[in-house]
């Protein structure tokens, strides 16, 4: 077990196909590798189609509830710009946000009704000090595969959490295929390096 | 072992552990996985039966069999499959039978929020509520005990949250399936005429009786004392949300749901100071302790809706809401969910949506389509109803109405329970046109095989039911077949079939486009932007690859060389496009080309 005892979250929001469930899955099971308790939340079904998801990830000595409260997260893993915003009232005071700087228009803004925020970095960096962009798409295709781009994310993440690069290399080896370890590897260091 | 599971890869897994062979569901979100997940074990028998009804009975002839058998279902499948339920539990079970209920608090994915404990109380079935996937696990085995123990089905019955969220949860080796031989079955017990009936009532309330007093002593019924001045009294996942706000005060938490242990729960308020009954959804707990007479709060500080989290709990507890953090403010466009790029339901609906009648709609991913751009149905209530909603309104409407109204539902959504609504437009002599928009799958849940598709849960191949020759011999006259990616022949089909009296049908057939993803890939589409007229017909389509380009300045548009009334354009993501052609037909300028 980690010194850290107490319950942390981590939330992850993006658009449905982002990869947001493997990756808090990914996420959850080096937490658990890592000695901690762990639960997570997500959505499945209708909630999917296309729309907002999240997923809460909990971690600590002994952790009650899969979801956490609203201004209590401690890092919010955004896959999308926008996202970021529609969540942001879980975060606490002091949050790492770190934004994928991907945006993805909702249907409004597809048939010209609504405008897609700009500047979404700065809106955030204005209250949070702690805010980082990571080009997760740009990194996927230097890592050789364009649909890393959630693995990226995970090496982002995995800066801010009590768990060995073995350990993280062990988990995402056992969570893909064989033929596209080697680049989630790769886009797992250049997220984490980024 | 120790593994991160689902609630509901829990609920398979204990099934499994505890030498249960038998498992009948029909696919629902918060519960799917289940089925899907015991159906992968070894040596279990797993079936997508047609509705939750049939699941049932299916299940409760296994346990009349003497296996150890389970039922699947969302909240609203309790309904479809109440009417066996309430019996079943007159007869009992001979074997173990097992009810699962998975209910959708703030109705992630359903059309109500119904709290499905009252049917336990109601049926007379006793109700186990786990509130993580451990207890998922452990329950779902207590369950099958209880069940074989009592004579008597019993219900399991999760959340969404305990469904779908994961904790750890240690494995253990799966017992040897045992049996119960059974050469006849006793005719007193099991054919419920009256007489007999009668008499298993008295039985029934004998059993509710013994579970009560069992509820007194079972460990899953538990007190935690500690800071006496507040005690809790909560079950399932509620358990969490309070205990991590409040760690120090004292808990009774309920692992049995119904019926309760009234000494427990009398010896715990002697104990404690203030009750607090934390429950989501109805006072269903609380109003069975205040009838005890005892003094507690909550539903009068608790939401009566929607998921409960730790924030909630703190701020109806503490009266004060929650500190959150405010940006500077920010106009956020909504993401709903939405057709995918390239679905087949699109066109029929850009058709339906056009043809300015009334139409009935149905669940499944093609609700979705009500909104805008699309409108293309203007109800939506329960599984099958569409098409006995669309009659109805038909013959309530009479002449008034403009012409024939359209019952719009799935393919799935049809097996299940549109089949015998379709013989009633026929018997009733309807002026109704069903539409089958027949994917090929049950797509909403996560693309499940049914009667349709030819193919059992468990991958063997079986007969495929024809919607076609079915149609004709429940009697409807006109069933044609059209292609809903080609928008005039859809269009001229249900133009033709408005006009003519009397039931039609028509199926619009188009496999759901996330069926074959790994097939080759049609070539997508693109805007050629001196041809676009902005006249944003294409954006109508609602296709998540398809947007809007703005020129902000008058220098812009000039430099697209574009005319004075030009505002902007149409573009297409190429990475989203499926190159399903819909834009390209319904452009009138010739202004959308498949890329080279």
């Amino acid at each position: 077990m980690p010194k850290d005892k107490a319950t942390k979250s981590i939330l992850l929001a993006g658009v449905g196909g982002q990869g947001i469930l493997r990756a808090s899955d990914i996420i959850s099971l080096a937490l658990m590798a890592a000695g901690y308790d762990v639960k997570k939340s997500e959505v499945h079904g209708m909630a999917q189609r296309g729309g907002s998801v999240t997923s809460h990830v909990r971690y600590g000595e002994k952790v009650y509830s899969p979801l956490a409260a609203r201004g209590s997260v401690d890092i919010i893993l955004s896959f999308e710009k926008l996202e970021t915003l529609r969540y942001i009232d879980y975060l606490k005071k002091n949050a790492f946000v770190l934004i994928n700087d991907e945006a993805v228009f909702p249907p409004a803004v597809n048939m010209g009704i609504a405008s897609y925020p700009e500047n979404i970095p700065e809106i955030v960096g204005k209250v949070f000090k702690k805010v980082k962009v990571v080009e997760a798409s740009a990194l996927a295709e230097q890592a050789g595969e364009a649909r890393t781009a959630n693995t990226v994310m995970i090496g982002a993440v995995s800066n801010f959490l009590d768990v060995s690069l073995e350990v993280w290399e062990e988990v995402i080896g056992k969570s893909f295929p064989e033929r596209i370890v080697e680049f989630n590897i790769k886009a797992f260091m250049l997220g984490r390096n980024a | 072992m120790k593994k991160i599971m689902s609630g509901n890869e829990a609920i398979a897994r204990g099934a499994f552990e505890c030498g249960a062979t038998f498992a009948a569901g029909y696919p629902g979100t918060p519960s799917t996985e289940i089925m899907e997940q015991f159906s992968q074990y070894e040596g279990v028998y797993a079936e997508w039966s047609p509705n939750e009804k049939v699941a049932v009975e299916v299940a409760v002839g296994a346990a009349l069999g003497g296996a150890k058998a389970m039922a699947v279902m969302k909240h609203v499948g309790v309904n479809v499959a109440a009417d066996p339920l309430f019996t079943v539990s007159y007869t009992g079970t001979n074997g173990a039978l097992v009810i699962v209920t998975a209910d959708d608090p703030s109705l992630h994915s359903s059309q109500n929020e119904q709290d499905n404990r009252h049917y336990a109380r109601s049926a007379k079935i006793p109700m186990l509520e786990p509130a993580d996937s451990q207890e998922a696990k452990d329950f779902v085995k207590k369950a099958f005990e209880l069940s074989a123990l009592f004579d008597t089905p019993v219900f399991l019955r999760t959340t969404t949250r305990v469904s779908h969220s994961k904790s750890i949860v240690l494995l253990e080796d799966p017992e040897k399936p045992v049996k119960k031989e059974v050469e006849r079955l006793d005719p007193v017990k099991y054919v419920m005429v009256p007489h007999n009936a009668r008499m298993r009532r008295v039985a029934v309330e004998e059993r509710m009786q013994n579970l009560r007093r069992y509820a007194e002593t079972m460990p899953e019924n538990r007190m935690e004392i500690n800071d006496r001045r507040i005690g809790i009294v909560t079950a399932g996942m509620p358990y969490n949300y309070a205990k991590e706000v409040f760690p120090d005060f004292s808990y009774l938490k309920l692992g049995m749901v119904y019926p309760l242990p009234e000494k427990m729960i009398r010896a715990f308020a002697t104990k404690v100071g203030k009750i607090y009954v934390v429950e989501e959804l109805d006072s269903f707990l609380e109003e069975q302790l205040r009838a005890m007479g005892i003094k507690t709060v909550g539903k009068d500080i608790f939401p009566y809706s929607g998921e409960f989290d730790p924030g909630v709990i703190a701020e109806a507890v503490k009266r004060r809401p929650a500190k959150k953090v405010q940006l500077s403010p920010v106009e956020i466009p909504p993401r709903p969910p939405n057709l995918c790029p390239g679905c087949p339901h699109r066109g029929l609906f850009y058709v339906l949506g056009k043809s300015k009648t009334i139409v009935t709609g149905d669940i499944g991913c093609y609700t979705l389509s009500f909104m805008k751009p699309l409108e293309g149905l203007q109800g939506c209530i329960c599984m099958g109803a569409s098409i006995g909603m669309a009659h109805g309104l038909s013959k309530s409407l009479g002449t008034k109405g403009k012409g024939k109204v359209v019952g719009v539902l799935g393919d799935s959504t049809f097996i299940h329970s549109g089949i015998t609504s379709l013989l009633n437009t026929a018997y009733n002599r309807s002026n109704v046109l069903t539409v089958i928009a027949d994917n090929r799958t049950t797509a909403m849940t996560g693309m499940q095989q049914h009667p349709g598709t030819g193919l059992t849960l468990q991958g063997e191949k079986t007969v495929e039911l024809n919607f076609e020759s079915l149609a004709k011999s429940l009697g409807i006259p006109d069933v044609r077949v059209v292609d809903p990616y080609d928008l005039k022949g859809t269009r001229a089909a249900v133009r033709e079939e408005l006009g003519k009296p009397g039931p039609s049908l028509i199926i619009s057939r188009g496999p759901c486009v996330l069926l074959n993803r790994g097939a080759a890939r049609k070539r997508p589409f693109k805007v050629v932007e001196e041809k676009c007229a902005g006249c944003k017909l294409c954006l109508g389509l609602g296709c998540p690859p398809l947007s809007w380009k703005k020129y902000p300045t008058a220098t812009e548009r000039m430099l697209e060389e574009r005319p004075k009334k030009v505002e902007g354009a149409a573009v297409i993501d190429p990475s989203l496009c499926t190159g399903c052609s819909l834009c390209e037909q319904v452009c009138n300028y010739g202004a959308i080309v498949e890329e080279e």
